[in-house]
């Protein structure tokens, strides 16, 4: 992308704007408080800029898709105009925006001699992923930390944002979801008291944060550009990262061209197994849990054709059975669905079995205060969406699946699933099912891959049961 | 003639109907919104005020009307405003999208309706509601004139805005007055009957202003049109 550029002259600049644009392109709406200074800027050569929007291409989400933009009569440059409505909800970029970008001297950080506090433990496995870590920053190269869900994949991250820090490097931390996000943020503050950390997901309020350390979500890097020399891409696999060509782009636009790139996951795509296999991407793998028990293996269990049942105002007998003994033993439980409309229509009969039982889905706004009551033991059980299908840590808790041959399930959201139980070191088992009604290879494939992910850990010696 | 098409709010395809139409007149499915997205918006049907549509239980005039009407200065400034929905959640997203994020093509999508809308509607001329010059530059477009170019209507520009001078330069008397912030332009509307549009009627005090700088340049009769009544 071509930046438009006068050349330097010296003047004093505004260290202010300097920070502020460091690793940044705005549109001239996104710079208010800068308005008076922008233009001095800009014409001694210490700002440049890109257009907004060019070829069908917007520069700042990357979008492509024709039917993602719209035309306006605008009264900015008094044509009709496009725009981009992938990303119009960070404001509006137009072919006649500008992207401004910082071009003048290079922002460098105080050095941290020991920008790390934390006094937690690794297990040896989580050491030699975190060495590779370092490694990959050290070099700048590309790592994929391959790690079962509860393996303890954020502390293996410490070693190597220390590095980046200490050495005067800018640090990505990337998740597709807010929820991680706000999971992540005082963790990292915690481990880093000395480090600026902006937090920033939609409507946080550190957007004007800049933060040596950035914690985001992969819609907030829309923003940035040619920024980070470390980038580490939180649940690659995970929705809307996979599938989505304008996250992968923000994430691409966003590092800088001699940079580190870790991606973590529990459940890599069959694309990064292929990558790992062949040698071409260097991975860090960890087949066990951090409480070195292995990872209970789902049972595959035939329910009928359920959602005949559910018309007839029915629970599938397999899996009434199942609740009836989660409700008596008090054991918490998450039964997903594969759609909304049907948790809604099943809710009354699962209520049937306890009143208190309730559903969540990904637009319920009380779903934080649902999960917690689930935490609290207030309520025995929720009936969810894929939306819990990660992140989401209880103790005792046990899984089911409902319709697991419903194409939403697939193998990376099963593990995902099943990896909701047993996390807690106090009970590292429970049980999880899957019920159908004929079984698919998804599913079949998701219960290979935690068996072979429980061997491998047995192979080396990582399982103490 | 294969080319998929998307609901313009919410972007997921729309389920793609082969009529022969469609096969002959091409794209007829652009700038619509899906079946799920209509369903979520309220249209304001049955009883409501004969004046700005607001529903209600009985026929009639509605309170906040009959305040305008009882007051000399404002009495039949407003002949009829028509709104085509209720200002529920839903379309306070939409509208939010519309208006600040500045989504210029959402508009569009109430085409169809608007255009019923109008056909109640006798007018001879539509004229925008002028933004003043910083809310243009920001906001990028006039949502008014959007609105009217919606429902494929030539604007005339009648109306223009009072220069906004600096609060404190102003008196009390001035401030008090604050509110009148449009003026006439050269535009000869005398004798004609004037349609405005605004996205939302709220206190219908912007329709009356507009109104009545309008009706004292020898407009007859005002309407307005609108797409949420709050």
């Amino acid at each position: 992308m071509k930046i438009h550029l006068k050349p330097l002259i010296p003047f004093s600049f505004s260290t202010e704007l300097q920070i502020y644009l460091t690793g940044r392109a705005l549109p001239y709406d996104e710079l208010t408080d800068f308005h008076p200074i922008l233009e001095k800027h800009i014409t001694s050569g210490y700002v440049g800029w890109m257009d907004g929007l060019s070829q069908g291409t917007c520069h700042r989400c990357g979008n492509t898709e024709s039917h993602l933009f719209g035309e306006m009569p605008c009264s900015r440059c008094g044509k009709t105009c496009t725009y981009c409505r992938k990303c119009i909800m960070m404001g509006r970029v137009n072919a006649c925006s500008r992207l401004h970008v910082w071009t003048g001297p290079h922002l460098e950080y105080l050095l941290k001699e020991e920008p790390l506090k934390w006094s937690g433990k690794l297990s040896p496995q989580q050491a030699e992923a975190s060495r590779k870590a370092i490694e990959a920053v050290k070099t700048h190269s590309i790592l994929l930390i391959w790690a079962v869900c509860g393996a303890g994949k954020t502390e293996i991250l410490f070693e190597a944002i220390a590095e980046a820090i200490h050495t005067g490097k800018r640090v990505c931390l990337a998740a597709p979801r807010t929820d991680v996000v706000l999971e992540l943020g005082p963790r990292l503050k915690a481990a880093f008291p000395g480090i600026e950390i902006a937090v920033l997901y939609g409507g946080s309020e550190d957007r004007h944060h800049h933060g040596q350390l950035v914690i985001s979500t992969t819609h907030q890097l829309y923003r940035y550009r040619d920024a980070f020399d470390l980038m580490i891409i939180d649940e690659v696999d995970a929705f809307p990262f996979s599938g989505d060509p304008s996250l992968e782009y923000a994430a691409q636009k966003s590092r800088r061209e001699t940079s580190s790139l870790i991606y973590l996951t529990a459940t890599p795509s069959s694309e990064f197994k292929a990558r790992v296999k062949k040698g071409v991407l260097d991975a860090a793998i960890i087949p066990a849990r951090y409480h070195r028990h292995s990872i209970p293996v789902p049972e595959l269990s035939w329910c009928g054709n359920w959602e005949k049942s559910f018309a007839k105002k029915t629970i599938p007998k397999a899996v009434s059975k199942w609740l009836a003994e989660r409700l008596q033993f008090s054991t918490p439980f998450l039964l997903f669905f594969p759609n909304i409309k049907i948790m809604e229509e099943a809710l009354p009969l699962f209520q049937r079995l306890h009143p208190d039982i309730q559903y969540v889905h990904a637009e319920d706004p009380n779903r934080k205060e649902k999960v917690q009551s689930l935490r609290e033991n207030k309520v025995p059980g929720l009936l969810t969406t894929t939306i819990l299908e990660r992140g989401v840590t209880i103790p005792r808790l046990e899984a089911a699946v409902l319709g697991t041959e419903k194409p939403i399930f697939t193998e990376s959201a099963l593990v995902q699933i099943a990896g909701r139980v047993g996390r807690s070191a106090d009970h590292p088992t429970g049980n999880i099912s899957f019920f159908h009604y004929g079984k698919t290879e998804e599913m079949l494939d998701a219960v290979s891959h935690i068996k072979q992910m429980n061997a491998e850990a047995k192979r080396r010696d990582l399982i103490v049961e | 003639m294969w080319n998929k098409s998307y609901c313009l709010y919410c972007e997921l395809p729309l389920e793609e109907e082969t009529t022969w139409k469609s096969l002959f007149l091409g794209d007829e499915k652009k700038n619509e919104f899906c079946t799920e997205c209509l369903m979520k918006l309220q249209a304001i049907e049955g009883k409501r005020c004969k004046i700005c549509s607001r529903p209600q239980d009985e026929e009639g005039i509605c309170r906040d009307c009959q305040r305008w009407e009882e007051d000399p200065a404002w009495q039949g400034v407003l002949s009829r405003n028509l709104s085509l929905y209720t200002y529920n959640e839903f379309l306070k997203e939409l509208m939010a999208r519309y208006k600040y994020r500045g989504d210029y093509i959402l508009i569009f999508g109430f085409k169809k309706q608007l255009k019923k809308i109008l056909a109640e509607v006798t007018f001879d001329l539509a004229v925008p509601i002028p933004l003043s010059k910083e809310r243009l530059f920001e906001r990028g477009f006039n949502q008014s004139e959007a609105g009217l170019a919606a429902m494929d209507l030539r604007p005339i520009y009648a109306l223009k805005r009072k220069h906004s001078e600096k609060q404190s330069k102003k008196s009390r008397e001035e401030r008090i007055h604050l509110e009148e912030v449009f003026l006439p332009t050269e535009e000869d509307i005398s004798g004609k009957n004037i349609l405005l549009f605004d996205d939302i009627y709220t206190t219908g005090s912007t329709l009356r202003h507009a109104g009545r700088v309008l009706k004292e340049s020898g407009a007859l009769q005002i309407s307005s049109i609108t797409i949420a009544r709050s």
